[in-house]
C-alpha cells in the first residue's frame, strides 16, 4: 500500500499543520493539545461550536470550522476519538461567555471522551450541551448495541447548527436545532473497496472484486451484509430504501438529498448515484429543495458512498442558505 | 502476613502493569481486530508507558497520589473507550483512598468497589454485556468475600486477580451489547473482550506485586 505521508506516527500531526497554512484566513491550529479554532475565536457573544473525532474523515472537521459553521474542531488520531485534554482546552478557547455546544458522533470512545471534557469545562464555569448525532440506519438501534452511529448527517447538524449559532441563537435553541436536524436525517452507506489505517499499513477488511458491503460505517467496521457487485441504480435503491423507511416521509415533503463520497469514489459516480436518487425521491412524491454532493465525510481512501436525507422545515431550509466560509463550504459569502 | 500496603506498593503495581501491557501489546490488539477496531493494546501501552516513564521522574506521596498520576495521564494519552474508562477507574480509586499511607483489606476493597462502580457509571455497561465490567464485578465481588473472611491484603488481591481472570475468559461465549463489538452482535461470540482481558492483567499485576 503506497501512500503520501512521510511517517505513519506524524500523518495527523503534519496534515493539520499544511491545513493551517493553507486556511491561515479561516483557522488558526493549537500544536499541542492539537485543535484548530476559527480566526478571531471566541467571537463576543455568540455561542460556541465545537466538534471533533478520529481523524480520517476530513475534510469533517476542521475543513467546517469558520464563518457560520464551526468555531472549533478537536482531531484524534486516525479514526480514534480525541483526549479531554485536547477538548477542554479548545472549549475553553471557544466560549465568549454564551456556552459551547458539543457535537458529538455516537461511537462509544468519542461520547465518553466528550462527557469527561464537558464536565471538567462545567467545572470551570462553562455551558456545555452536546448534540449526540446517530443517523445510520445501518445499525439496529436497541437496548442491545451501542446504538446508532453519526455519519453523513454530521455534516448537516455542523451547517445548520452553525448557521443558528451565528444568527446569534442561545446556547438551548442552537442545541435544539442541532437536534432537530439529527432527527429528521438519516443515511446508509456502501463499500466497494477497504481503506488503510497509516499505522496499521493492510486494509481494514477484505472485499472481492465482485462484492460490495452495505451499511458500512465510516471507519470500515462492518455494514448490515455483504452482496454481489450491482449497478449504481440498484444500490442506490438498496442504500434509499431503510432510509426512507425509517424517516416515514409523506409525499409533498421537503428534503435534502446529500450523496457523499467515502474518499475514493470519483465525483462523476456519485453524481450517477445522486441521479437516480433523486429520481426515487421524486417517483415517492418528495421535493428535493436543496442537495449536496461530494466528499464530505470520508473514511480515507475508502471507495463508495453514503446517501442521506435531511427532512427540512422552512427554517431548517434558511439555515443551510445562511452565508458559510469554511476550507470545504462556502457559500452566500 | 502483609496487613496493609503502602505507597511503594502502588508505585510497583503501576510499573508492573506497564510491564504487562507493553508484553502483551500484541495480544490485547488481536483481540480488538477480531471484534473492535484493533488498537485496545497500543492504546493502552501508550497509557501506561506513559504512567511509567512519570513515575521515573517524580514518585508520588500516596498511594492516592499515584492512582490519581495513573487516572490523569490514561485520560490524556489512551482516548477510544479504554481512556475514559480505565482513567475514571483509577479517578475513583484515588478519591476512595484519600489522603491514607497505608490501605488495609477494607480500603483495598473500597478502592476496588469505586473503580468497578466508576467503570458502570461512566460505560453505562452491565455484567454480562461482554465488557471490561465482566472481570472487574467478579474481582471486586471475591475481595469483598476475602475481606469478609478476614483475608490479608495479599490475599484479597490475590482473590480478585483470580476472579478478574475468570471473568474474562467468561466473556468469550458473550455476544457484546455495549462498544463498538456490538455492531456484530451474534458475530461478537467466540471472542474474548479485550477490555476484560486487559483488566485481568492490570489485576494480576497489583496482586503480583502486593
Amino acid at each position: 500500500m503506497k501512500k503520501l505521508i512521510n511517517d505513519p506516527k506524524s500523518v495527523v500531526d503534519e496534515s493539520v499543520q499544511g491545513f493551517g497554512l493553507a486556511h491561515a484566513d479561516l483557522v488558526s491550529v493549537n500544536p499541542d493539545p492539537l485543535f484548530v479554532t476559527r480566526s478571531g475565536a471566541p467571537v463576543p457573544g455568540k455561542v460556541g461550536l465545537l466538534s471533533g473525532g478520529g481523524s480520517g474523515h476530513e475534510p469533517l472537521h476542521a475543513g467546517y470550522v469558520g464563518i457560520g459553521m464551526l468555531d472549533a474542531a478537536v482531531p484524534g488520531a486516525v479514526f480514534t476519538s480525541p483526549t479531554p485534554d485536547q477538548i477542554l482546552p479548545a472549549t475553553l478557547a471557544v466560549d465568549s461567555g454564551a456556552g459551547v455546544v458539543h457535537i458529538v458522533k455516537n461511537y462509544t470512545g468519542d461520547v465518553l471522551n466528550f462527557e469527561m471534557a464537558a464536565e471538567l469545562a462545567e467545572a470551570e464555569g462553562v455551558q456545555v450541551r452536546t448534540v449526540l448525532v446517530n443517523d445510520d440506519v445501518a445499525v439496529e438501534d436497541s437496548l442491545y448495541t451501542a446504538g446508532r452511529r453519526g455519519v453523513g448527517g454530521t455534516v448537516l447538524v455542523e451547517k445548520i447548527a452553525g448557521a443558528a449559532a451565528e444568527r446569534g441563537d442561545g446556547l438551548d435553541a442552537v442545541t435544539e436545532i442541532g437536534r432537530r436536524v439529527n432527527a429528521n436525517v438519516r443515511t446508509m452507506g456502501v463499500a466497494l473497496a477497504a481503506c488503510t489505517v497509516p499505522h496499521a499499513g493492510v486494509p481494514s477488511f477484505e472485499l472481492a472484486d465482485n462484492e460490495v458491503e452495505i451499511g458500512i460505517g465510516i471507519h470500515g467496521e462492518p455494514g448490515r451484509h455483504r452482496i454481489a457487485m450491482e449497478n449504481a441504480d440498484s444500490i442506490t435503491e438498496r442504500l434509499l430504501a431503510p432510509v426512507l423507511a425509517d424517516l416515514q416521509l409523506q409525499s409533498g415533503e421537503k428534503v435534502l438529498l446529500f450523496v457523499n463520497g467515502m474518499g475514493g469514489t470519483p465525483l462523476s459516480e456519485l453524481y450517477i448515484v445522486y441521479r437516480h436518487a433523486a429520481a426515487v425521491l421524486a417517483e415517492a412524491g418528495l421535493v428535493i429543495e436543496r442537495s449536496l454532493v461530494g466528499n464530505y465525510i470520508t473514511a480515507l481512501e475508502m471507495q463508495g458512498c453514503s446517501i442521506s436525507v435531511l427532512r427540512l422545515d422552512d427554517e431548517l431550509t434558511a439555515l443551510w442558505d445562511a452565508p458559510v466560509n469554511t476550507a470545504a463550504l462556502r457559500w452566500g459569502i | 502476613m502483609r496487613t496493609t500496603l503502602d505507597t511503594e506498593w502502588a508505585i510497583a503495581w503501576l510499573q508492573a502493569a506497564a510491564d504487562a501491557v507493553a508484553e502483551h501489546r500484541v495480544e490485547l490488539s488481536e483481540l480488538d481486530r477480531a471484534i473492535g477496531d484493533g488498537d485496545h493494546g497500543e492504546n493502552l501501552d501508550r497509557g501506561f508507558s506513559a504512567i511509567a516513564a512519570k513515575l521515573r521522574e517524580e514518585a508520588p506521596a500516596t498511594p492516592g497520589a499515584a492512582f490519581k498520576l495513573a487516572a490523569m495521564t490514561l485520560m490524556s494519552k489512551v482516548g477510544g473507550a479504554a481512556g475514559p474508562l480505565y482513567g475514571t477507574a483509577f479517578l475513583r480509586a484515588a478519591t476512595a483512598v484519600g489522603e491514607a499511607t497505608e490501605l488495609d483489606p477494607v480500603l483495598l476493597a473500597g478502592a476496588l468497589t469505586a473503580a468497578r462502580d466508576g467503570v458502570v457509571l461512566r460505560g453505562k455497561a452491565e455484567p454480562g454485556d461482554k465488557t471490561m465490567v465482566d472481570a472487574w464485578t467478579p474481582a471486586v465481588d471475591a475481595a469483598k468475600s476475602a475481606v469478609a473472611a478476614g483475608a490479608d491484603v495479599t490475599s484479597v488481591l490475590a482473590a480478585a486477580a483470580a476472579a478478574a481472570e475468570a471473568g474474562a475468559t467468561a466473556t468469550d461465549p458473550l455476544t457484546a451489547r455495549k462498544g463498538r463489538a456490538s455492531y456484530l452482535g451474534e458475530r461478537s461470540a467466540g471472542h474474548r473482550d479485550p477490555g476484560a482481558a486487559s483488566s485481568a492483567l492490570i489485576l494480576r499485576a497489583a496482586a503480583d506485586t502486593a
